[in-house]
């Protein structure tokens, strides 16, 4: 095994084994499980990092798929099934993300438990979350993707469900059940290709392999509505904003950081790959939704009162640029639509921690209950300045880039009217997220906060994301180059 | 200088300063001192090279190195130079310069000091960038920033309840323009396959004239919303509830001076699009005509200068109308020297008096005579007093305009339109203005019995003398064929008979106020205006219109939305859910049923199972 390899694995190894070690701890012992968590999670993301330096891959040049490192071994003989992982450009940024977001939590976790306590538990199904997301961003076979994409589901029902706020029974229920219908499409979408196809093997399905223009339109449809339900696509959103109010603050930030882009991820790597046919014929309704997607969010936005409400409302509507990118079946679409995920992991990571620094401190989200908060703790106010204002596409801040390109891929698309309205939509993010400043910082102060300062773990565990923040807004390129030649080849293989 | 240390030297122009606010901004709490020797030193070498290229960039000089690729479009980051650029960002950075030592002083008292000279810089680093930009998405980076500095420092007061308020307009006003302003260059950028200003200027021939209406009157939203140009302008006026030293910053050298820079930067595109020269005449003649007229009604000192930057700035969008940019640069410094000038002297009166309304001043000559003769200075130039700054500037203008009818690359009828308005406007502007001084400085002082103005501290009345220099001066440039051939005009300003027109206009002005002013000293000129006196205080309700057309509309339909989305989106999920669980329950009651009906249920279902299978192998016999 090349070190490539033992890598790619030691991704998938290290928070499975930081799961059983978090998980074996006794309780009286719960510092230590989670401090083994946390060892985990950040030698998967050493580990995550160091997959980055490669040679030249094995796949010869122009095709949609180069994997970096690749891992290619039997694992259901019998049914020809391979345990097939491999990361390239379009993954790589996503691995990174998922890794780097679960270290944070897991190092945030550390200082403090939501209730009713059991931090090692927590742990142990925030590492279990990552085994499944990052299977999800390296598989490169289909039924694979399929296992990892249902591991993720259980753990984050338990996460909502045992840490979440005081209605977070239904929550959970709707989260799980609802994503569960999502997967049951999946299921049938990954059987029909693969039955057909007569291989389950990602690269060689890339580019419709073989299959008949009756069976691609089926498939697309099928695996649009699964990945749909995850991203989520506007009107298959509505058990987002519950789970994202209920869920603790790190569920959250793992919720819309990570496990969003396993939808949008699918979309492009599954969807749009393997059946390019359907993805052509169905471009414009994505469009068209995604568009909607924007404006209602933004608009039930800015008549929102409750602040994750809010920011779970505002990840549908970034969501909505992503999924616009992709639609548009462009080169400059797909790129927005990656640096738009990872922007949003980034950002919205970083909003969902604050939310939960300020619902933790005043004892409501209620937007009219809290108020001067730049009076009150003047920290916490400037981050969620500083957050809003990257969330809300600000030019020099990471989230500006995808939103822009979005807008950029459906004008060169043709889809005039469909760039105002995603434009205008733009504006409307910054009424809301103006609006919601106003209400949180401005004005006079409004209760006492239990903490006003901020704590070395918290500067810590948001630190990262405000420089990242920053970083991919003034240095795209970080993230765009290593997939210029993945879009381009995707591209080509749509046209 | 090679052509690299020129460039190299023109990106230092907004990185110094933005390194400086990134400090600034990661040390909230350090000391005052280290706070304003970082703002004040950002903006100083800011100057200073700002004075080094302008004396050294004779022509366009450029360098662009690749940032971001999305697909076939690539992003490039770079400088472009040339005599107006870096004209234009000596008097950013004067203006910076002076507003940062004059803050020293005038938020002596505020605890957030340090965030705030943090944010100044921020600005001055997001309008240079504007300045310099070489691409346009580089330029959109540095436009949208100085959106949100205007938000932040127009937000900064804490006492002020309407702040919050006029920060959130501000931006979302501008923003709204900004909607067109990206589709306009996505637009471009997609036609043209780059987003590099000298490379979408070659190739502007491209587009058929269809496309360049449709990209310029796409620019002119976000010129229109930065610039406060009508209808975009609201949210100007009320932006004076920042800090006066902002209102400087803001009205003088950046935010509203990008719009018509980058316009006359991009010019030749709009050169070639008649209809949005035409619109933007329109557009200029209401604006210049508006604000003024909305200044002679205002009882706040800041507020009747709010409104004349209003005006003023119709000028210039005025001038690019008919095809002058050169014209419009012009006015756009002298006015940048004036109008900083103008408000950091009322700040010094605010300062001193405790109050922005005129009515509790009066008499202030006497005791503020460093003051009065700075805003006199001010207010001349603004109204076009020979020989001061506006006077040139402004002259320029009227005769391209006149000059616009006959050839120009705007229609015949815009031209006439800029000529009347501009004309009609310099008289309104001689009225208020004259109305400003004499409520200010003369008559008897109405101010609070125990109140005792006094002049300001050194740190505000320095950079109040240094910028009454250029104000005086800067229109002899005018003169000066250098000057004016890096401006891009042809030659020097020629003085004809023609400029007797305006300065009559000047004169009646002038003169109506102090008629009527003479008659009550104690009592507000503005009384002449009778019943229009509230229609334009309050700018013909515009404020009102924009209210209910559009936020309260706006706002109506969120709500709307929001509960659709909670009652029809979620409660189809919601009732699938409930649907399902109340079809499982009723089957459920209906298998938990008593012994004798569940043996007799056993027994119906094994005839009826017997009775199906004697009827199917039956049949099959």
């Amino acid at each position: 095994m090349s070190a490539g390899q033992g890598l790619l694995v030691a991704t998938l190894v290290f928070p499975a084994a930081g799961v059983v070690a978090a998980a074996a701890a006794p309780a009286r012992l719960d510092r230590v499980g989670r401090l083994a968590g946390l060892v985990a999670a950040a030698a998967t993301f050493v580990a995550s990092l160091l997959l980055l330096p490669h040679g030249e891959p094995r796949v010869p040049q122009g095709a949609p798929i180069r994997p970096w490192h690749e891992i290619d071994l039997p694992w259901v003989p019998g049914l020809d099934l391979r345990f097939h992982l491999g990361v390239d450009g379009v993954s790589y940024p996503l691995v990174v993300l998922t890794a780097l977001l679960t270290l944070l939590c897991c190092g945030y976790t550390l200082w403090r438990v939501p209730e009713p306590g059991h931090g090692r538990l927590l742990v142990a199904l925030l590492l279990a979350i990552e085994v499944g997301i990052l299977g999800v961003f390296v598989s490169l076979d289909l039924v694979l993707f399929f296992v990892f994409f249902e591991i993720v589901l259980l753990p984050m029902y338990a996460v909502i469900a045992i840490w979440g706020g005081e209605r977070r029974r239904p929550a959970a229920r709707k989260f799980v059940l609802y994503t569960l219908f999502g997967s049951v499409l999946l299921l049938v979408g990954v059987f029909v290709v693969v039955s057909k196809a007569g291989t389950a093997d990602l690269i060689r399905l890339t580019g419709g392999g073989g299959l008949a223009r009756g069976t691609q339109l089926l498939a697309f449809t099928l695996l649009a509505l699964a990945f749909a339900v995850k991203s989520p696509l506007w009107p298959l959103h509505t058990w987002l904003p519950d789970a994202h109010t209920e869920a603790p603050t790190v569920g959250s930030v793992i919720l819309a950081g990570v496990l969003l882009k396993m939808g949008t991820y699918g979309l492009l790597r599954v969807g749009v790959g393997v059946a390019p046919e359907g993805a052509r014929w169905a471009a414009p309704v994505l469009g068209a939704l995604a568009v909607a997607a924007i404006v209602i969010a933004g608009l039930v936005c800015l008549a929102q009162v409750e602040l994750k409400r809010l920011i779970a409302y505002s990840s549908v509507g970034h969501m909505g640029f992503v999924l616009l990118g992709i639609a548009t079946l462009t080169a400059t679409g797909t790129q927005a639509a990656l640096i738009g995920n990872v922007a949003h992991g980034v950002i919205t990571g970083l909003l969902f921690f604050l939310a939960g620094a300020i619902k933790d401190r005043a004892h409501t989200g209620r937007l009219m209950e809290l108020g001067g908060l730049r009076e009150t703790a003047p920290g916490l106010a400037g981050l969620l300045g500083y957050a809003a204002i990257a969330s809300l596409g600000l030019p020099g801040l990471a989230g500006f880039w995808g939103e822009a390109f979005a807008v950029v891929a459906a004008v060169q698309r043709g889809w005039m009217a469909l760039a105002v309205v995603a434009a205008a939509g733009a504006a409307l993010a910054a009424a809301y997220f103006l609006r919601l400043l106003r209400q949180v910082t401005h004005g006079p102060a409004v209760g006492k906060l239990s903490r006003p300062g901020l704590s070395r773990a918290e500067l810590l565990s948001w630190g990262p994301l405000v420089v990242l923040a920053l970083a991919l807004g003034l240095v795209p390129a970080v993230v765009l180059n290593l997939s210029a030649d993945a879009a381009r080849a995707l591209a080509e293989v749509v046209r | 200088m090679s052509a690299a240390t020129l460039t190299a030297a023109g990106a230092l122009l907004p990185a110094v300063p933005f390194l400086v606010a990134l400090m600034g901004l990661l040390l909230p709490r350090a000391p005052r001192p280290v706070a304003a020797a970082l703002g004040i030193g950002g903006a100083a070498v800011a100057l200073a090279v700002a004075v080094v290229l302008a004396a050294n960039v004779n022509g366009p000089v450029e360098a662009s190195r690749r940032w971001a690729d999305f697909g076939d479009i690539s992003v490039t980051i770079g400088v472009r130079l040339d005599p107006v650029a870096v004209l234009v960002a000596v008097a950013v950075a004067a203006v910076a310069l002076a507003v940062q030592v004059y803050s020293t002083a005038y938020l002596k008292d505020d605890d957030r000091y340090g965030p705030y000279a943090a944010q100044v810089s921020l600005f001055t680093a997001a309008m240079l960038l504007v300045v310099v930009a070489g691409d346009l998405i580089e330029l959109l980076v540095g436009w949208e920033v100085m959106g949100i500095c205007s938000y932040l420092l127009i937000g900064h007061d804490r006492r002020l309840p309407e702040a919050p308020r006029a920060a959130v307009k501000a931006f979302l006003v501008t923003r709204v323009g900004d909607v067109g302003f990206l589709l306009g260059i996505a637009l471009l950028g997609v036609k043209l396959g780059t987003f590099r200003i000298t490379d979408v200027l070659a190739n502007a021939h491209k587009l058929s004239s269809g496309e360049i209406t449709v990209i310029t009157l796409l620019l002119l939203a976000g010129v229109a919303g930065k610039s406060a140009q009508f209808p975009l302008h609201t949210w100007l006026p009320d932006a004076m509830a920042g800090p006066t030293p902002i209102s400087a910053l803001i009205h003088a050298a950046t935010m509203v001076a990008a719009g018509v820079y980058v316009v006359a930067r991009l010019f030749p595109l709009f050169h070639r699009a008649p209809a949005t020269l035409a619109t933007l005449a329109v557009v200029a003649s209401i604006t210049m005509l508006l604000g003024a007229l909305a200044a002679c009604a205002q009882g706040d000192i800041k507020r009747v200068l709010a409104w004349s930057t209003v005006s003023q700035i119709g000028y210039m969008t005025g001038a690019l109308a008919v095809g002058a940019p050169p014209a419009a640069l012009f006015h756009l410094l002298t006015h940048a020297a004036f109008k900083a000038l103008l408000f950091l002297t009322a700040g010094a009166i605010i300062h001193a008096v405790g109050t922005n309304l005129m009515a509790a001043m009066g008499g202030l000559r006497r005791s503020m005579p460093v003051t009065f003769w700075s805003m006199t200075i001010g207010l001349a130039a603004l109204v076009g007093v020979p020989p001061l700054g506006g006077f040139w500037s402004k002259d320029e203008i009227i005769s391209v305009a006149w000059a616009g009818r006959l050839d120009g690359p705007a229609p015949t009828w815009a031209a006439w339109l800029v000529w009347v308005s501009a004309i009609g406007t310099v008289a309104v502007t001689a009225w208020y203005a004259t109305r400003l001084w004499l409520r200010t400085f003369f008559g008897a002082p109405r101010g609070l019995a125990d109140a005792h103005p006094h002049e300001p501290p050194a740190a505000m009345t320095v950079p109040v003398l240094l910028l009454a220099v250029p104000s005086a001066l800067l229109g002899f440039a005018g003169l000066a064929p250098g000057f004016m051939r890096r401006l891009g005009f042809a030659g020097p300003v020629h003085l004809t008979g023609a400029l007797f027109v305006p300065l009559a206009f000047v004169a009646v002005g002038i003169v109506a106020a102090w008629l009527m002013w003479r008659r009550d000293p104690a009592a507000d000129p503005a009384r002449v205006l009778g019943p229009a006196r509230p229609v334009l205080a309050e700018a013909f309700y515009l404020d009102a219109v924009q209210e209910a057309l559009v936020v309260r509309p706006m706002a109506a339909l969120a709500r709307a939305v929001r509960r659709t989305d909670e009652t029809v989106v979620d409660g189809a999920v919601e009732a699938t859910g409930r649907g399902t669980s109340d079809l499982g329950a009723l089957l459920g009651r209906a298998h938990r049923a008593a012994l004798p009906r569940a043996a007799t249920a056993v027994l119906a279902g094994a005839v009826l199972f017997g009775l199906v299978a004697a009827l199917i192998f039956g049949g099959m016999r």
